[in-house]
């Protein structure tokens, strides 16, 4: 910007300056100001033109006063009306007000818009330059979508000046940062990437900003650039640091535009011509070389310069990741740049190392300086070069060198910063994990890390652990053993004793031989931590007394002793207190066996990702997890015995992920399985409930067995006698329901068609249809004799609530059905609200005289008005949480009464009515069902888990609904169903 | 208790800074210039909390007084002290100035050391503190006046020093009142109170009993039912006013005011203020402003103010000014009076109007003409109220001195050898008229 010449001083602007300057006080100051105001005003006031000169001198104290923190209401038109003058400094000043105090009056806009259509389109490269310099500093989105259009044709216009070029590309640059969807190069992107040819290096410098940012949104349109930009770099490589005169810094040939055309190469793979990359390489390597000659200045600046090229051409070749040589050359650079005096280079030089050392060409050349790095580790005085030096240690450890990087992490945990002691915690145990060659090492690391940081030892940390050596039968004896022995340390750390508790009280026995670790010592040990320890470890603890138990009858007493006491069964937190009263009562009350059981040893763990990698994904950046493993993680939080909540498909850990308790049980005896149902006796005649077995399989149904004595003893005259003694007690009221309708009715709960009743003299058959709150019902009467059935009547009757809960038409049926023929009744359901029973259904008729008289119940249950539902795992557990109250929830253990096939559990989960859904639940054993029950009055969101246990052929099945009748019942109904 | 006491000039340097306690360190006198002083929104709370320290400020003219504390100090009373110290200050070496304050800050390291003892309020009385803490040079005082010195400041009457002679016995006791309103355009009085002084000026010999008497409505009452009528009484509109609150200067014996309701006390010597009152109640307001303002299109405002005084029209009111808020954006004015000088302010965006001297029961008007600046602002101009300043020789309170009798009955002068003289001063507090 030229200097405003002498005669162009605004002596008015500098007097009022110096007058606000001098004032004494704020109020003395905004007194001045509301006179200047005034005084500009009444020469706005527009009695009399002003001139260009008055009117700059205005507009700049309005700005002034602006820039002071004063609002500026007016002045707008004065100062669009100085763009429009011819005098550089007055179309200055008012460009100045214009991207100051820009305004959104449409009025104005149309003014300025066309103020700067005049500037671009004039040969003046000055006021060109004013305009689009306008335009940049507004950056609206008004302002791109006037001159989005305009600015790329002045750029690649031949006889633009080199300044206006300069200035039109950053202007474009910004414009296309503020709406990229406006800036359109299309036919220009050609001519855009021929700027770098430029004779004119400040033309190359702005335009090599505009093309990065450009490129990196399509790179296919600018891929032309690369050879152009390996040119122009090898030309300024080359170049000996006299030929660029005005670019040269320090001795350094143009070092931005050597930094910015690097960066360039960056966003784009190795060139594939062989020319261009041997120049390409060629320029690499005469960066590397020149790194290594003599400094030609002592000046800070020049290394700076020569620095960032190199640190820049290292990223490239780092990006390249193609060039052993060059790879390994960077590596020994960076080498020399770790001991270097300047902090900012070690850094640096650590962090590229970080990069380097993931690349397979360099691995080893960075493993070179492992000693530098552990000693930087060691010596350094800033704290962020020493978390750098960390990563580079996660970073170049491999299974060579994987014992002593851990060592001297660990040697340095002792000492390390608090403020990345948890990460490297994070490292050390990962990389104990991976690398680990025996197992006993791997125990020994960890057990160590706890005793040096427990503190930061977060919990995935030993959840591992407890994982691995469940799922390593070599290890566990000697994990048991340096356990015990780290536990006798006077004060070890509460994760030492969660650990500590865990193992011992799976693998106690392994060391119980010794007697200096017999089973009371290692009692007495775990015991004397207690005290010291908070809840959730107590309860752990707990359980690995309950444990011991099992392990050595001989501590029985003394453990028994212990539950007892005041503190424990008595204790004012509940889980504890539960904990103790469920183990004393175990402990007394089950034999041997069914203790050995319970109290299995868990079973191992599923392979997967190690959870302390998420963790440190996490630590690094959210957007590097997937919402998935948050997920896990969340809900891993939620237990407090890391390890079980991978083996819920076993049988004792029947806390589940999911349980809503926080503290689940660790060993699922939270709730003891109830006494199995009592097999069924009268369902053997029945047909099979998995079989889909329709209507017409009657021939089936007849080669079973003769109905069971239950069955006839209920009628009254057996088929045989009817005909010899004549009806005459027989009560005209319904008879009550046949004991065995229970079963008939739980036999339909998974399904709608089927055969509900058959005797020697009657069947019926079932076919129903639901949809909404609405049923449709079709019955069969078969008359299986071959004599007439006379004065037929059905009436299905609600018993009790349940008329004011389901509304049943029923349309009657012929009286008379002829010997082998069949009948069909419609009855029509609606569900007015959810109900319990099911209604009742009386059929009366005359069998060669005899009075026949039975009850059944329709098989009407709740879950036959499901919608079913599909969502999400997400949207699953958040409506699982929501449904917590503990009477919407209703949960059963049970022995399963038929084989657990897979198959067959979907098909009847299907048959439910519920939606099944697929990879909600972690567990992929485990069963989740969405529905929404459709009654009149309203609906009833429910939610189903089932959770089969293979091994103990047990089920566990939970339902949560909004309406606890409603989960209730659904669980009784579906208990015996499998 | 007060932590500590800085004295800043308007830059937010620091000219006194005295710490009392421990808790204050010395970047709590930064904390309250960064904060305060050079706050870029202007505070106008005295009290600022900045991290869990307490600042009281008053200021003075350019002078910033700050008190500061870290516990839970009763405000009033760190305020009180504050007023306190710029009276000691005041008495002893004139206006609170940069100068002054640069000049005598010896003088102000003593008395801060007197008056403020650990942070507690001493004897701030400045008869008292000039007996010890004098400005002229050192001079050994002999053990007479050291005891005597002693006895009289820890004394029972510590702020009355005994052996005190002249020759004229005389009492100057003036009221002095400033009358607060806010009126609505229709001319309904939205809020209105006086609050007053009584401020004595003593030139009495010996240690005199004073016995004050004024035309307080529980007293005339008392009297009124024991049958003695009050002639002055009567010859006024108002019988007796109603006070809602006061307070006392230390002289005055308030178990006897509980009691009694009588005002005694020995007086200070020199000029102090012998009470503090406020009333709410039969304001008599000396001025009445009739304001018009009218919108003459986007770019005109016609506004015509008239001013009525309301009082005998044997008084005469001074120093009276109107002040008539202009809008932001207005580009030029024009003003007509009938009386006085008027003038438009552009620095404090108001039309300012003078007169010298105005009887009572008369009436002025103004009228002007605003240019305004057609703005892109869609804001509406606020209208700020139309204020006024005067001074008025009564007391718009009603309030009377009905007696001041002073006993010495070991000397031998009565209460008919004092001269005393009286004077009733009504100023304007903040007295404004919504337009």
């Amino acid at each position: 910007m030229p200097a405003v010449s002498k005669g162009d001083g605004m002596r008015g602007l500098a007097v009022f300056i110096s007058d606000i300057r001098n004032c004494k006080s704020k109020e003395a100051e905004i007194k001045r100001i509301n006179k200047e105001l005034a005084n500009i005003r009444s020469k706005f006031k527009g009695d009399k033109a002003l001139d260009g000169y008055s009117k700059k001198k205005y507009v700049c104290k309005l700005l002034f006063i602006f820039l002071l923190g004063h609002d500026i209401d007016f002045g707008h038109m004065e100062a669009v009306n100085l763009l429009s003058s011819n005098k550089y400094t007055e179309k200055q000043i008012g460009y100045l007000f214009i991207s100051v105090l820009v305004n959104s009056n449409s009025e104005l806009i149309r003014l300025i818009n066309n103020a700067i259509k005049n500037d671009l389109s004039s040969r003046n490269p000055t006021f060109m330059c004013l305009a689009l310099h306008c335009i940049a500093n507004v950056g609206s989105r008004e302002m791109a979508e006037a001159f989005a259009g305009e600015i790329p044709r002045i750029l690649v216009a031949g006889d633009t000046m080199d300044s206006v070029k300069q200035s039109a590309a950053l202007c474009l640059l910004r414009l296309y940062k503020t709406s990229p969807d406006l800036v359109l190069m299309g036919e220009w992107t050609s001519r855009v990437v021929h700027l770098l040819n430029d004779q004119h290096m400040g033309v190359v410098t702005a335009a090599i900003s505009l093309i990065t940012c450009l490129s990196q949104k399509n790179p296919d349109e600018f891929k032309t650039c690369v050879s152009l930009a390996v040119s122009r770099l090898s030309r300024i490589v080359s170049s000996a640091s006299t030929d660029l005169q005005d670019y040269t810094y320090y001795f350094v040939p143009a070092p931005w535009l050597s930094c910015k055309l690097l960066r360039l190469l960056q966003c784009y793979p190795p060139p594939e011509d062989g020319a261009v990359k041997g120049r390409l390489v060629e320029c690499l390597e005469t960066i590397l070389n020149k790194a290594q000659e003599p400094p030609k200045s002592k000046k800070v600046q020049h290394s700076n310069a020569k620095n960032a090229i190199l640190f820049e051409a290292i990223s490239l070749i780092i990006h390249y990741d193609s060039e052993p040589n060059l790879l390994v050359r960077a590596c020994n650079q960076l080498g020399q740049f770790l001991q270097h005096r300047e902090t900012n280079l070690r850094y640096l030089a650590l962090e590229s190392m970080c990069t380097l050392a993931s690349s397979e060409f360099s691995h080893e050349a960075v493993k070179t300086h492992i000693e530098t790095v552990i000693n930087a580790l060691k010596t350094e005085r800033d704290v962020s070069v020493r978390q750098r030096a960390a990563d580079l240690l996660y970073a170049m450890c491999d299974r060579s060198n994987a014992k002593q990087i851990v060592a001297e992490m660990l040697s340095y945990l002792e000492t390390a910063d608090y403020s990345i002691r948890e990460e490297m915690v994070l490292k050390v145990a990962i990389l104990a994990e991976k690398y680990a060659v025996d197992y006993s090492w791997y125990v020994d690391t960890i057990l160590n890390l706890i005793r040096i940081a427990g503190d930061y030892v977060s919990e995935e940390v030993w959840y591992r652990v407890i994982q691995i050596v469940i799922n390593r039968d070599d290890v566990q004896g000697y994990a048991a053993k340096t356990v015990f022995e780290a536990l006798q340390a006077p004060a070890c750390h509460e994760n030492m004793v969660k650990v500590g508790g865990y193992i011992l009280g799976e693998f106690g026995n392994l060391i119980a031989g010794d007697p200096r670790s017999s089973p009371l010592v290692q009692f007495n040990l775990l015991h004397s931590k207690f005290h010291l320890c908070s809840v959730p470890t107590r309860a752990l603890l707990l359980s690995a007394y309950i444990k011991f138990i099992n392990l050595f009858p001989e501590t029985k007493s003394t453990i028994q002793e212990v539950l007892r006491s005041d503190s424990q069964i008595r204790n004012s937190d509940v889980e504890l207190q539960q904990r103790a009263v469920e183990y004393l009562k175990l402990s007394s009350i089950a034999s041997t066996d069914v203790l050995a059981t319970v109290l299995e040893e868990m079973p191992p763990f599923p392979e997967r990702e190690s959870s302390i990698l998420a963790k440190l994904k996490k630590k690094k950046g959210p957007g590097a997890v997937s919402v998935n493993e948050l997920e896990e993680g969340k809900r891993e939080g939620e237990l407090n015995g890391g390890g079980e909540r991978s083996g819920d498909n076993s049988a004792i850990a029947a806390s589940n992920a999911s349980t809503p308790s926080p503290s689940a049980d660790l060993l699922g005896l939270r709730t003891v399985p109830p006494v199995a149902a009592a097999a069924p006796s009268a369902g053997s005649l029945l047909v099979d409930v998995f079989s889909e077995a329709g209507v017409n399989d009657d021939g089936f149904l007849r080669d079973l067995e003769p109905p069971t004595e239950s069955s006839d003893s209920l009628l009254a005259e057996g088929p045989g006698d009817s005909d010899s003694a004549p009806p005459s007690v027989v009560s005209e009221d319904p008879a009550p329901p046949l004991p065995e309708s229970n079963e008939l009715l739980n036999k339909f709960v998974c399904k709608n068609n089927g055969v509900l009743f058959e005797n020697q003299l009657l069947q019926i058959g079932i076919k129903s249809e639901y949809r909404q709150n609405l049923g449709r019902m079709y019955l069969f009467y078969g008359n299986k004799t071959s004599v007439q059935f006379v004065t037929f009547t059905t009436t299905v009757s609600c018993p009790g609530e349940l008329q004011s809960q389901l509304n049943v038409q029923t349309k009657q049926v012929e009286p008379l059905i002829e010997g082998g023929a069949q009948v069909q009744q419609v009855i029509n359901i609606e569900c007015l609200t959810d109900f319990c029973d099911a209604p009742l259904l009386n059929i009366k008729f005359r069998y060669g005289g005899a009075l026949q008289n039975l009850s059944l119940k329709l098989p009407v249950t709740i879950n036959k008005f499901f919608q079913p539902t599909e969502m999400a795992s997400h949207d699953f557990f958040q409506r699982w949480k929501q449904l917590s109250q503990p009477q919407q929830e209703a949960q059963k253990i049970f022995k399963a009464n038929h084989a657990m096939d897979t198959e067959v559990l979907k098909a009847k989960l299907l048959g439910l009515g519920m939606a099944l859904l697929e990879n909600v639940d972690p567990n992929p054993e485990n069963f989740v069902c969405a529905g929404v029950i459709q009654t009149k009055a309203q609906q009833v969101g429910s939610l189903l888990r089932l959770e089969p246990n293979a091994q103990a052929q047990m089920y566990r099945l939970t339902v949560r609904s909004s309406k606890d009748t409603v989960s209730k019942r659904l669980c009784e109904l579906l208990a015996e169903q499998f | 208790m007060i932590g500590g006491l800085f004295i800043y000039n308007h830059k937010g340097e620091v000219l006194i800074s005295r710490v009392y306690r421990d808790d204050i360190g010395r970047n709590a006198v930064d904390a309250f210039r960064v904060n305060v002083i050079h706050a870029r929104q202007q505070v106008r709370s005295p009290v600022t909390n900045i991290a869990r320290t307490s600042f009281f400020h008053v200021k003075r003219s350019n002078i910033w007084l700050a008190a500061v504390t870290k516990q839970n100090v009763n405000a009033a009373m760190v305020f009180e002290f504050l007023y306190k110290m710029c009276d000691v200050m005041t008495a002893y070496f004139g206006k609170i100035s940069e100068e002054n304050i640069k000049n005598n800050f010896v003088l102000i390291y003593e008395l801060l050391d007197e008056i403020l003892d650990f942070g507690y309020p001493q004897n701030s009385e400045t008869g008292a503190l000039k007996t010890f803490i004098t400005q002229q040079g050192i001079k050994s005082q002999t053990k007479e006046e050291q005891s005597q010195i002693t006895s009289q400041v820890t004394g029972q009457i510590g702020w009355r020093r005994e052996g005190i002679k002249y020759r004229r016995n005389e009492l100057f006791l003036d009221v002095l009142e400033s009358v607060n309103l806010l009126m609505s355009p229709q001319g309904q009085v939205l809020s209105a109170h006086v609050s007053g002084r009584v401020v004595m000026k003593s030139y009495l010999s010996g240690m005199p009993e004073c016995k004050f008497g004024m035309n307080d409505k529980i007293v005339i009452d008392k009297q009124g039912k024991g049958g003695t009528t009050d002639d002055s009484g009567k010859s006024s509109g108002k019988q007796s006013i109603a006070i809602d609150d006061c307070t006392f200067h230390q002289c005055v014996r308030l178990s006897k005011f509980d009691s009694e309701r009588s005002i005694s006390f020995i007086p200070p010597d020199g000029e102090y203020e012998l009470m503090r009152y406020r009333t709410t109640k039969d304001i008599i307001l000396p001025f009445r402003v009739i304001p018009l303002v009218r919108e003459v299109g986007r770019t005109k405002l016609e506004v015509k103010v008239v001013i009525k005084s309301n009082f005998k029209p044997s008084l005469l009111a001074q120093k009276i000014e109107v002040r008539i808020p202009t809008p932001l954006n207005t580009s030029g004015v024009q003003v007509i009076c009938m009386k006085g000088k008027a003038k438009y302010k552009a620095s404090e965006n108001a039309i300012v109007w003078k007169i010298k001297r105005m009887a009572g029961m008369k009436e002025s008007q103004i009228s002007a003409e605003i240019e305004l600046l057609p703005t892109n602002d869609k804001k509406k101009w606020a209208r700020p109220p139309i204020s006024m300043n005067f001074e008025v020789p009564f007391a718009p309170s009603g309030l009377k001195v009905r007696y001041l009798k002073v006993f010495e009955p070991k000397l031998n002068y009565s209460d008919h050898d004092v001269i005393k003289w009286v004077r009733y001063i009504g100023r304007s507090g903040i007295y404004e008229t919504r337009c």
